[in-house]
């Protein structure tokens, strides 16, 4: 493994550096297992049955032909989960009600969208298992389906739940309802701060649903053993909540399940929930073998969580200095098929990124005939942001004010506070304007026609939540670092990075891995930026406690009292100077006395808040509406940057999400509530030749809340993008979009109905 | 059932011999029957990239291949990229530029990188870009997959006795 040189002005050894991870060979060369990869003796394959209707009730399911045809063991249905009881179950980043998510996992009396799972077949083949499926008879009465917000907010719409009454501002009420809750947060004085502004802007915006997109399918492999003890393998991004999840549905002690996590192929939030593991189990108990289940892709678009569509409606008011006196938003999320859409953090983050004296939101989760939605990185922020950062653009022409100034004039500082009411610690938003500010990019004049500039910022909390990790000490100076974080894009080297710095020792003697909810302290999901965060502070916590037992071993060692040995610079140095590094100190000790063994765990409560701001040049194709990214450059907060390569992939890889979502992700229904596009050829994700190089410039604020000023990274990147290139089309052509995506028809609508 | 049949296919330099339902593809095959689960399922329909392999010298989607047409044929794999325990300089190249973080269209990124810069040495930005775009990766953003095939082709540029 070789570690390329320090950023300059680096006052650590390990942290800023770039080394190679400790799982890359096995990925470059196809070794790596993930949740697909697995196999076991005895082996059955799992099918789920789908629903062909996006509403309907399932008056009977008769699968009693499917039991018959050879090599079927068994027929999962939603009845064979114990009744779940109406509670919340917590899941670390979000919550899940448990009835909802026994039916969303096999349906209950109704199906809410189209690929809802009905049933599911353990055969000997997959093949098998998708015959017996065809076999199974479902009588439906269908129902008519409603598809948006706006929609299923009318009185006269049909209703997915006869049980879901609207919570409204915080009152339960007897109204049955798609609604399931509104709720509102309100600063200052709204009426005054309008009455303020010179210039007022309200403008809406429909957003479309869009999905994560991970290249991995869910899996989910389980084994009920007949001592009761389940074993689940699968690509999750929380193994412990997993567990919980499984062992909720299944109404077994957590203790009796263990989830084993394989290497897992993206999530960005859509691999918390469990879809597949439930059903795996059952099948495994009803046959006494492993069960295995993969979703194919049009499984994955419809029967998965996508992050939701939605509505907003946004007023802003700035006054002659471009000083926003007042701000209003109105937002409703499409829930999907269960209430518990991101608007509640939607709500958080609309004006996150601005001081606003005077400020009213209104959420909305709102249920609709669509897949339960779920989170997608930075989950709710994005939708905002298009709305927000538009209007803003907007304000800015009208006053004549440059973007980048109104921002840095009206951007959140130490001491700000949100409309929902947090004050903000140490944070880095006008830094991440600023580094746009001074970039080549913003320097440089765009020329051409049909040519535009954009720029907008976002904002994500990220979180803390329970993390753990164990080390132990090897003989040969080398140490296992065993975490509980399932590992999407590097982290457990970033983990092993702050350990080792906190040693003082390199990175290659520490050899990381993600353990099993057997193995491993309880650890909360790979989601909301918080790994590096969070577990790389419970692996510092272990480093600790590594040299505090070093020091008492190198007190013994000399025969001098321990509150004279310090561990410093890699090693424990003693009286009249005596000195042993690391390794020579296990070395020394390892013939005698117990084992070195550190634990750590953390919970931290001050995260930071991530701020973004991207900067974006295109040029829009005025027969066709097609935009062509010419230039991207996306800065960010991050606190402190333990990989440099793998920030700057996180920084990346959100803004090309955030493109995808801006320019052409979207599920597209027909009227009955079917996907149309439930393939990878027509949801088009964008592909390398969509793209330009992505600058990403890293910005050091440090979050004074964690030992090394560590910040969330992941997901404040996908929050601008679409905002930005909505106003360099703008920019460009005089169009202002407020629908997602910005497909070609989209903006050629746009571009024809300006000509009339 | 359709009767099996039997296929005989070079893997990697060496024989193997298989047996086969008509309707397997090539991508169940190397995954469910031969055990090698390097070529990753991503769409099984042709438009993620992730099961791509070499079937005599050129690139393909193994899920779009039937397990009966390679009888004859050669097919390269990723776990044939690497030569007794070196790693090839993409290999090397993906890892020192960062270019994964989940890693699951890894294995078809090497190996249609692999069919690049055998047709095409010293590839523009652009040719790079325009070959891999059948290839999807959600994580990255492509830059550092796309700088890691430029880095890889300098390196094997200019190294003559570098392997394609």
């Amino acid at each position: 493994m070789s570690t390329t040189e320090a950023t300059p002005g680096n006052k650590y050894t390990v942290i800023g550096t770039r080394p190679i991870r400790h799982d890359g060979v096995d990925k470059v060369t196809g070794r790596a297992k993930y949740g697909g990869d697995i196999r076991l003796t005895g082996m059955l394959y799992g099918v789920m049955l789908r629903s062909p209707h996006a509403h309907a009730n399932i008056k009977s399911i008769d699968y009693s032909a499917a039991l018959k045809l050879p090599g079927v063991h068994a027929v999962a249905v939603c009845d064979d989960f114990p009744d779940a009881e109406n509670k919340i179950a917590e899941l670390g980043e979000g919550a899940v009600n448990l009835q909802h998510l026994r039916h969303n996992t096999l349906a209950g009396p109704k199906v809410l969208y189209r690929g809802h799972a009905v049933a599911a077949v353990a055969a000997d083949t997959i093949n098998i298992a998708e015959e017996a499926c065809k076999l199974i008879k479902v009588d439906y009465e269908v129902l008519k389906p409603v598809l948006t917000a706006p929609e299923a907010m009318k009185p006269d719409a049909p209703l997915l739940h006869s049980n879901v009454f609207t919570n409204s501002l915080g009152e339960e009420t007897k109204t049955l309802s798609n609604v399931a809750k509104h709720f509102r947060f309100e600063t200052g004085d709204l009426a005054a701060g309008f009455k303020a502004a010179k210039v007022i802007v309200e403008r809406e915006f429909n957003t479309a649903t869009v999905h994560q997109g991970y290249i991995e399918p869910h899996n989910g492999t389980a084994m009920w053993n007949s001592d009761g003890n389940v074993t689940v393998w699968c690509s999750t991004q929380g193994s412990f909540t997993a567990r919980q999840q499984v062992a909720e549905l299944c109404h077994i002690p957590v203790g009796k399940v263990k989830v084993i996590p394989m290497e897992i192929g993206g999530g960005f939030g859509g691999k918390v929930s469990v879809y597949l593991e439930p059903v795996a189990a059952i099948l495994s108990r009803k046959t006494g073998r492993p069960v295995k289940i993969i979703m194919n892709r049009a499984d994955c678009f419809e029967g998965t969580g996508p992050t939701p569509g939605s509505y907003i409606r946004v007023k802003m008011g700035a006054d002659a200095n471009g000083k926003i006196t007042a701000a209003e938003a109105y937002m409703a999320y499409e829930a999907g098929a269960y209430p518990g859409s991101p608007i509640g953090a939607g709500a958080m983050c609309v004006f996150a990124c601005y001081d606003i004296p005077n400020g009213k939101v209104d959420g909305f989760d709102v249920c609709v005939n669509k897949p339960r939605t779920n989170a997608y990185r930075a989950p709710g922020a994005t939708n905002a942001a298009m709305a927000t950062e538009t209007v803003i653009d907007e304000i800015c022409e009208k006053l004549k004010i440059c973007p980048m100034e109104f921002r840095l004039k009206n951007g959140v500082k130490e001491g700000s506070r949100r409309v929902d009411g947090p004050v903000y610690p140490r944070i880095g938003m006008i830094e991440s304007l600023e580094a746009i500010q001074n970039s080549d990019h913003w320097k440089t004049p765009l020329t051409g026609k049909n040519r535009g500039r954009g720029i907008a910022s976002g904002f994500w909390f990220n979180c803390g939540l329970k993390s753990a990790a164990t080390a132990t000490v090897n003989f040969d100076g080398s140490v296992a670092l065993v975490e509980g974080s399932t590992d999407i894009g590097g982290s457990r080297t970033g983990i092993a990075m702050q350990f080792a710095e906190t040693l003082g020792i390199s990175v290659d003697q520490i050899i990381p891995t993600v353990g099993d909810t057997d193995s491993v302290g309880y650890t909360d999901v790979t989601g909301g930026s918080r790994v590096t965060f969070a577990t790389g502070w419970a692996a510092y916590e272990a480093a600790r406690d590594i040299a505090r037992q070093m020091t008492q071993r190198a007190a013994d060692l000399w025969e001098v009292p321990a509150d004279q040995v310090k561990y410093e610079n890699g090693g424990v140095s003693g009286p009249d100077g005596k000195r042993l590094s690391f390794k020579d100190l296990v070395l020394a000790i390892s013939k005698h006395g117990e084992p070195i063994v550190g634990r750590g765990s953390a919970d931290p409560q001050c995260p930071g808040g991530a701020f973004a701001t991207h900067c974006v040049d295109v040029e829009v194709d005025p027969d066709t509406g097609k935009v062509t990214i010419l230039r991207y450059t996306a800065s960010q907060d991050v606190g402190t940057a333990i990989h440099p390569a793998y920030v700057e992939g996180q920084i990346q890889g959100g803004a090309v999400q955030g493109i995808g979502w801006g320019l052409n992700e979207e599920y597209f229904y027909d009227q009955s509530g079917v996907m149309r596009n439930s393939t990878f050829l027509d949801y088009r994700m964008p592909t390398c030749l969509d793209l330009p190089m992505i600058e990403a410039i890293i910005v050091e604020v440090p979050n004074p809340g964690h030992p090394y000023g560590v910040r969330g990274v992941g997901e404040v990147p996908i929050v601008p993008p679409p905002a930005a290139l909505a106003n360099a089309i703008y920019n460009a052509i005089g169009v202002r979009m407020t629908q997602l995506p910005m497909s070609p028809p989209r903006v050629l609508h746009e571009i024809l109905a300006k000509a009339k | 059932m359709a009767k099996k049949r039997i296929v005989s296919t070079t893997i990697n330099g060496t024989q193997r011999d298989f047996l086969c339902e008509p309707r397997q593809t090539l991508l169940e095959v190397l995954r469910d029957t031969l055990d090698m689960t390097g070529t990753k399922e991503g769409c099984s329909n042709g438009n993620c990239g992730a099961c791509t392999v070499q079937l005599n010298g050129r690139p393909v989607v193994s899920c779009l291949v039937l397990a009966v047409e390679v009888d004859g044929a050669t097919v390269e794999t990723i776990e044939g990229v690497a030569c007794n325990g070196t790693l090839h300089p993409l290999q090397d190249a993906f890892l020192n530029n960062a270019a994964l973080q989940c890693g699951i269209c890894t294995p078809g990124f090497i190996m249609q990188s692999k069919s690049l810069l055998a047709e095409n040495p010293n590839p523009s930005e652009h040719d790079i870009r325009f070959y891999l775009a059948g290839n999807l990766c959600r994580c990255t953003g492509y830059d550092k997959i796309v700088r890691a095939v430029q880095d890889a082709a300098g390196k094997m540029s200019s190294c003559c006795e570098a392997k394609v």
